[in-house]
């Protein structure tokens, strides 16, 4: 199991480390120092490194490596989702998970560590639980605290963590009862030269903030349900009633949560919201290039495309840029080579559009790579698959709450090639 | 208000001042000072030299400072023993405190402290604690089990606490059972060969059960524990995957995982046509899609496995090659697996999107991947026959694009297609040749002038293409100076005329300029070659080569076997068997898929025969035409021994063909025999081990001389110390049913030793070697005791006399007839199959004489039914005649008695396996016909035994 865990900046410095079972010299690091210098980039680093008497498997996460070690046959991706649950349970926790945040609550980090693993079992990793036996900082129980001599360890067995319903605790209470839905789909999509869809998927997720008294029995169900034939559940649904009646049955977990995920495959037709117009030329000689860009709505099932930013890589030898731009600002940071244009709303009256010349390293070759396009935006009030929630039902409690869904579509990992 | 105040004490009295402040009467103040000595710990300051202080610190009520120690103690209570003895008593008392949180804290904490002297004070508590009420102390105490065993596993064992272990797989909390599996699991792997696990279908029910309604940790290791079970029959494999199903829609990608093991092993048992096996191979695809979608670790990781999934069963993911397509920002590490699967995934269908994909990728920035999806773009042309000619030109537009690596890697490539359709695409050569100066590397540099050899009659300037290469000769690696070496020779044989001088160039640069050995050997092969014989020559050098395989990369499908048993883990990951890399996995237990169930699977494809079970007995033979069939469909191929340069490998191969094709049939004596069989090259390895085998087996002919001489006439002249009966050879196989091999022989008991004797005769044309035989079971476990001794080739009509010794130690099935023998002999032209009959004195041993009055006994207690009389007709010989003649073939005359000119002869065998036979044997003065009476407790051998009597009485 789950021997030990550092985290490393990254600037290579190790910065706390934590032993489950007996201490691992933190020389152990050195294998992944050897590796994180070969990636060169960060997110290049393996997530498995063998070492010769342990493995080290790593995530990198908000400027943060976490690395593992292990020493026995353990399932890597077991090791890998703890350690994203631990990094989640950090920026819940401390509002973002940064080498400053952890080194300023390193007893609350280090209690929290000891809490989720025992011998490298993982012991409690839900948030609800985990807050019940240490409570968050905050900067009122803070002060309360110093005043009146108590501490932020809870006294109590948490009760989440035996129940059949480990995710949520006994005895809440709110004074508004109110279920709220986010259906959030990012659309991943690669487009070649032409504009035509290589391949495009959506990426779909409900979050739920669900703030009722007591144990409700909460119903979800949706207008066209045979979209989804690729989900995973939060452990709270039950799956036999998705499988028999197509509705999401569960008891929630008290607040923020993610209900489920979805993914609809590359096999269906997904609708591409906006259409890229490109250009991107370097000349033979005079160590110059052109490049001119425009935007344009597609299927945007009449809604407005908004945060729109479009990210173009570009070639080493690319020194400056010198564009005009129709609407929205641009950028380009000669040290990174990213160029970016915020174009913010998109007006179909009159289509954005960014042009101009770069000016290349003099006498270096002609780039043989092309520049690729990143896009984001968002539409409100659409899910782009056309997912939508029919009824929100609630068993087991006599109170009317409040409900509401909300949709949003984002660009996932968009990519024009060029 | 933050915690980094812990961290700004920097004087020098740091650790003075915090002692103070720990012993100090005011709580907060001690709390803070705990504070911050863990924060220094975990910085990895050392801090231990507060230890007494901390300790005393322990004695508290309130639960976060008590935490704090405790999280102190497990740190450094390995440095202080004596010291952390102190705490043993609070911990012994919280063990017994109303808070289960306390109970479960106290018992945790204790496990965690690896000092001896602790560990002996844990035992009580822990045990009370597993017995506890309350399911999170039981829960808790469960892990405890695990840590202690790391720490003293006797003590673990002597205290019982496994078998408590294993009483709370039952237990009525699913997080109890889930937790009892983990340390069953941990424990189990310190100890490969105990039954900790000990699964069996209530248990099985349990865990199933807890899989729905534990956490998600717990769930993977049930699903772990749920893999390495054996269904009974493929209902219960059905059974089991229904229940598992859910679990791919979970939401953590481990649960999803270990699910897709489960489901992949158990499947395997499923009958192909059963409705539920299709549901299934359906139901797999979208979460593995899914796994996609995650973080790029997670990625990774089940891109691994899915490399395997793909290898095993393509089907699942055929539709699914467009979630493979490589993103501008993924990680390389993702890429380059990614770009794996799509060659996989490759076909007819899809291989215009997965060109134009590799095209594109091919013009990225990162040098590795672009290398790699040049090559890719190579080994699709390889792969998809149709689009070979696309990928010829996909790969011509990419050379034109003048990009240094991506031209060097193109021409690698186009290597391989020229050797998978040969004669096919010769007309892009001017292209590559324009290319030529351009390649700096190696590999491209060979691959150029292999083209250039190979194709040299088509390229007008190949001579002075290869003659520019020669100029830097030295500088060459040997990679290139080889090919260079075998391309100029090529070209001398094709075009003589002109590149006389070329190739004596090369020649003495090779031989007498360089000091690589290999490319002097090879320089001096081809001069011996050119100067002694240049037809031979031509044949040689250029021989028509075989086409390359289209993938070269597969995994070994008993590998493969093993890995998707093992998916999810690190094996998968690195794609190597856990034995050969983790660490403390001492004697894993090689995993193999079920076999699949239903009787008409045998023949239905070839995966399934690969996939055939191996622990399974081998299957009873029923009757002879079955069997030969079976012993046909051994897949024992006729190795191709007709290239004269036999490679290492080929040999292996073939005696592979014998050794483990018949293994199943034969047991465990083909053991000795596969070994010892082998190619001629090996067979000087087993003949080395041969000799020393020999004499020990042939004690009693010592005038045989390894076993080469004719034995029958041998016997003959010097006579067998009791003279027993040895029948003439017969012929078992016939020239023109063995492709021109006939093999006569018979049998022969001499001096205690069983042996075949044969005469191998050539009748083909051509010169055989290789020799081999092995036994099917048999009535008596006959099987031979060492290998065949043929040691020179045999050439055509050359007859060869060998005596085969034999032992009795085989496996044995009943044969009908009962003396029944069936023989595969292999050689290098094939495999031939043939059955004799061997005679029942043959196993006459030479103990057999029966003492009087066990006899008396035994005759009453054999019942009547049991006795058999047969008629000896036309025996001339008076009663003593015969019975020393008997005698001789170890049938034993115990009395005699003499009744009114009758003669009675009372005597007794014992077979090799311990059977008893006894017989009376009437003998009538001037009568010519004897009366038999056989009474045996087996008495189906009695006509054999009549056999015998009636052979060596007539002989």
């Amino acid at each position: 199991m789950i021997h030990s865990l550092f985290l490393i900046n990254n600037a290579g410095d190790l910065f706390l480390e934590k032993h489950w079972k007996s201490v691992i010299s933190r020389s152990v690091c050195d294998y992944f120092f050897e590796a994180r210098e070969k990636a060169v980039e960060p997110d290049n680093v393996p997530p498995v490194i063998r070492t010769p008497h342990h493995y080290l498997i790593n995530i990198y996460r908000e400027k943060i490596f976490f690395v593992s070690v292990i020493q026995t046959e353990v399932p890597p991706l077991f090791v890998i989702e703890f350690l994203h649950r631990v990094a989640e349970t950090f920026q819940d926790y401390f509002g973002e998970c940064s080498e400053s945040t952890i080194k300023d609550n390193v007893v609350i980090v280090y209690e929290l560590l000891e809490e989720m693993l025992d011998n490298g079992f993982p012991l409690a990793t839900e948030s609800n639980i985990l807050k019940e036996l240490i409570r968050p900082p905050t900067i009122l129980r803070s002060m309360v605290n110093t005043i009146t001599g108590s501490s932020n360890v809870g006294e109590t067995l948490p009760t989440g963590q035996l129940s059949t319903i480990p995710w949520r605790r006994a005895g809440v209470k709110y004074t508004n009862n109110e279920a709220y839905f986010d259906v959030v789909e990012e659309i991943d999509a690669i487009l070649d030269k032409s504009g035509t869809t290589v391949f495009a998927e959506i990426q779909g997720v409900i979050d739920a903030c669900v703030k009722l008294s007591g144990m409700p029995d909460l119903t979800l169900s949706f207008m066209n349900p045979r979209l989804l034939d690729d989900v995973s559940f939060h452990p709270c649904v039950r799956y036999k009633r998705w499988e028999s009646e197509r509705v999401i049955s569960f008891v929630p977990p008290d607040g923020n949560f993610q209900l489920m995920s979805y993914h609809i495959s590359a096999q269906n037709l997904v609708a591409i919201p906006v259409y890229v117009k490109q250009n991107i030329s370097f000349f033979e000689t005079g160590s110059s290039g052109r490049l001119d860009i425009t935007v344009g709505p597609k299927q945007t099932m009449g809604k407005t495309v908004e945060g729109l930013v479009v990210t173009v890589h570009m070639p080493k030898v690319v020194l400056s840029a010198n564009l005009n731009a129709t609407q929205g600002t641009y950028n380009y940071d000669p040290v990174t080579k990213i160029l970016v244009w915020d174009i913010g709303k998109l007006n179909p009256q009159k289509l954005p559009n960014l042009k101009g010349s770069l000016s290349l390293q003099s006498g270096a070759p002609k780039p043989e790579e092309n520049p690729s396009l990143n896009i984001d935006l968002k539409i409100q009030q659409l899910a782009i698959s056309g997912l939508k929630v029919n009824r929100l039902d609630m068993y087991g409690e006599k109170y009317k709450p409040f409900k509401g869904v909300k949709y949003v579509t984002k660009a996932g990992k968009f990519q024009v090639r060029t | 208000m933050t915690d980094s105040k812990y961290f700004t004490t920097t004087k020098k009295g740091e650790i003075f001042e915090l002692k103070a402040e720990l012993n100090s009467d005011k709580k907060e103040k001690k709390k803070e000072a705990v504070k911050k000595v863990i924060a220094s710990m975990t910085v990895g300051k050392d801090v231990s030299a507060l230890f007494p202080d901390v300790v005393n610190c322990m004695q508290t009520d309130n639960l976060e400072l008590k935490k704090l120690v405790y999280l102190y103690l497990m740190n450094y209570a390995k440095s202080q023993p004596d010291m952390a003895i102190m705490a043993v008593n609070t911990f012994v008392k919280d063990c017994e405190d109303l808070n289960p949180l306390i109970r479960a804290l106290a018992v945790r904490t204790m496990g965690c402290i690896r000092v001896d002297k602790i560990t002996e004070y844990l035992c009580e508590p822990l045990r009370k604690c597993l017995k506890d009420e309350d399911p999170y102390v039981r829960k808790t105490a469960a892990v405890c089990v695990a840590k202690l065993h790391d720490i003293n596993a006797q003590l673990v064992e002597d205290q019982g606490f496994l078998d408590t272990l294993k009483d709370l797989i039952s237990d009525s909390n699913p997080m109890v059972v889930a937790n009892a599996v983990a340390a069953l699991s941990e424990i189990a792997e310190s100890h490969p060969n105990s039954n900790l696990l000990d699964l069996n279908p209530q248990t099985i029910n349990k865990l199933l059960t807890a899989l729905n309604e534990c956490t998600e940790w717990g769930q993977i290791f049930i699903l772990d524990c749920l893999a390495s079970y054996l269904p009974r029959d493929d209902r219960e494999s059905q059974s089991i995957c229904e229940r598992v199903t859910p679990r791919l829609s979970h939401a953590n990608s481990a649960v999803v995982l270990s699910a897709v093991k489960v489901l992949m092993k158990f499947m395997e048992m499923l009958p192909k046509d059963l409705d539920y096996y299709g549901t299934l191979l359906k139901k797999l695809a979208p979460p593995l899609v899914t796994l996609l979608s995650a973080e790029p670790e997670l990625q990774y990781v089940a891109l691994r496995n899915i490399n395997l999934i793909v290898q095993k069963r393509p089907e699942i993911l055929k539709h699914e090659m467009k979630v493979f397509f490589v993103k501008y920002n993924d990680p390389i590490y993702v890429k380059l697996e990614k770009l794996d699967i799509m060659i996989r995934l490759a076909s007819q269908a899809n291989i215009a999107q997965v060109l134009a994909e590799l095209k594109e990728y091919a013009t990225e920035v990162d040098v590795d991947f672009v290398r790699k999806a040049v090559r890719a773009i190579g080994r699709c042309a390889i792969k998809v026959e149709q689009s070979a000619e696309r990928c010829v030109s996909t790969l011509l537009d990419l050379i034109q694009t003048k990009v240094n690596y991506v031209v060097q890697e193109a021409i690698v490539v186009i290597k391989d297609i020229f050797r998978k359709y040969p004669n096919k695409y010769e007309s892009v050569i001017a292209t590559l040749c324009e290319n030529l100066d351009s390649l700096d590397e190696p590999e491209a540099r060979a691959a150029m002038i292999w083209i250039v050899g190979e194709y040299a009659e088509r390229i007008d300037n190949a001579d002075e293409l290869l003659e520019s290469f020669l100029e830097g000769f030295h500088d060459e690696s040997t990679q290139v100076q080889l090919q260079l070496l075998t391309a100029i020779v090529k070209l001398f044989l094709k075009k003589p005329t002109e590149t006389q001088e070329l190739v004596q160039q090369v020649l003495s640069l090779a031989t007498q300029d360089s000091d690589n050995p290999d490319l002097r050997d090879r320089g001096y092969i081809y001069w011996r070659l050119l100067s002694t014989d240049p037809v031979a020559a031509k044949e040689v050098v250029l021989a028509e080569k075989p086409l390359i395989s289209e993938e070269t990369d597969l995994i070994e499908p008993t590998l493969l076997e093993e890995l998707i048993c093992h998916i999810g883990t690190l094996a998968s990951v690195y794609h190597k068997p856990p034995s050969a890399f983790v660490e403390g996995s001492r004697g894993v237990q090689h995993k193999r898929l079920p076999p699949r169930a239903g009787s008409g699977e045998s023949t239905e494809s070839p995966d399934v025969g690969q996939s055939g079970p191996s622990e399974a007995p081998p299957a009873v033979i029923p009757s002879q035409g079955d069997l030969l069939g079976d012993l046909l469909n051994l897949d024992l191929a006729p190795p191709t021994a007709t290239v004269p340069s036999v490679q290492p490998s080929m040999q292996m191969g073939a005696m592979d063909l014998l050794g483990g094709g018949l293994d199943s049939l034969m047991g465990d004596e083909s053991d000795t025999l596969g070994g010892d069989i082998g190619g001629s090259p090996s067979m000087g390895a087993g003949l080395g081990a041969a000799p020393a085998a020999m004499p020990a087996s042939l004690g009693g002919a010592p005038a045989v001389g390894g076993g080469l001489g004719d034995l029958f006439d041998l016997g003959g002249g010097v006579g067998m110390p009791t003279g027993s009966y040895v029948a003439p050879k017969t012929v078992w196989l016939l020239a023109m049913k063995a492709k021109g091999l006939e093999i006569s022989g018979t049998f022969a008991r001499r001096g205690g030793i069983i042996q075949m004797d044969l005469s191998l005769t050539n009748k083909a044309m051509s010169v055989m070697t290789d020799f081999a035989i092995q036994f099917n079971r048999n009535s008596f476990g006959l099987a031979p005791a060492g290998p065949l001794q043929v040691l020179t080739p045999l050439s055509p009509n050359q007859t060869i006399d060998v005596s085969l010794p034999l032992s009795t130690s085989g496996p044995v099935m009943k044969m009908e007839p009962l003396n029944n023998l069936q023989v595969a002999v292999k050689n290098n032209i094939d495999v031939f199959y043939f059955s004799c009959q061997y005679p029942l004195s043959l196993l006459f041993v030479e103990d057999g004489k029966m003492d009087r009055q066990v006899f008396l006994a035994t005759w009453k207690d054999i019942p009547n039914d049991n006795e058999a009389q047969f008629q000896i007709k036309d025996i001339h010989l008076n009663s003593d005649v015969a019975s020393n003649k008997l005698q001789g073939s170890n049938i034993f005359t115990i009395a005699k008695r003499t009744v009114e000119g009758q003669d009675m002869l009372y005597q007794s065998v014992k077979l090799t396996n311990g059977i008893w036979v006894l017989a009376e044997m009437r003998i009538q003065t001037g009568n010519p016909n004897y009366t038999l009476s056989i009474k045996c407790r087996a008495p189906e051998v009695c006509p054999f035994v009549y056999q015998c009597y009636e052979l060596v009485l007539k002989n």
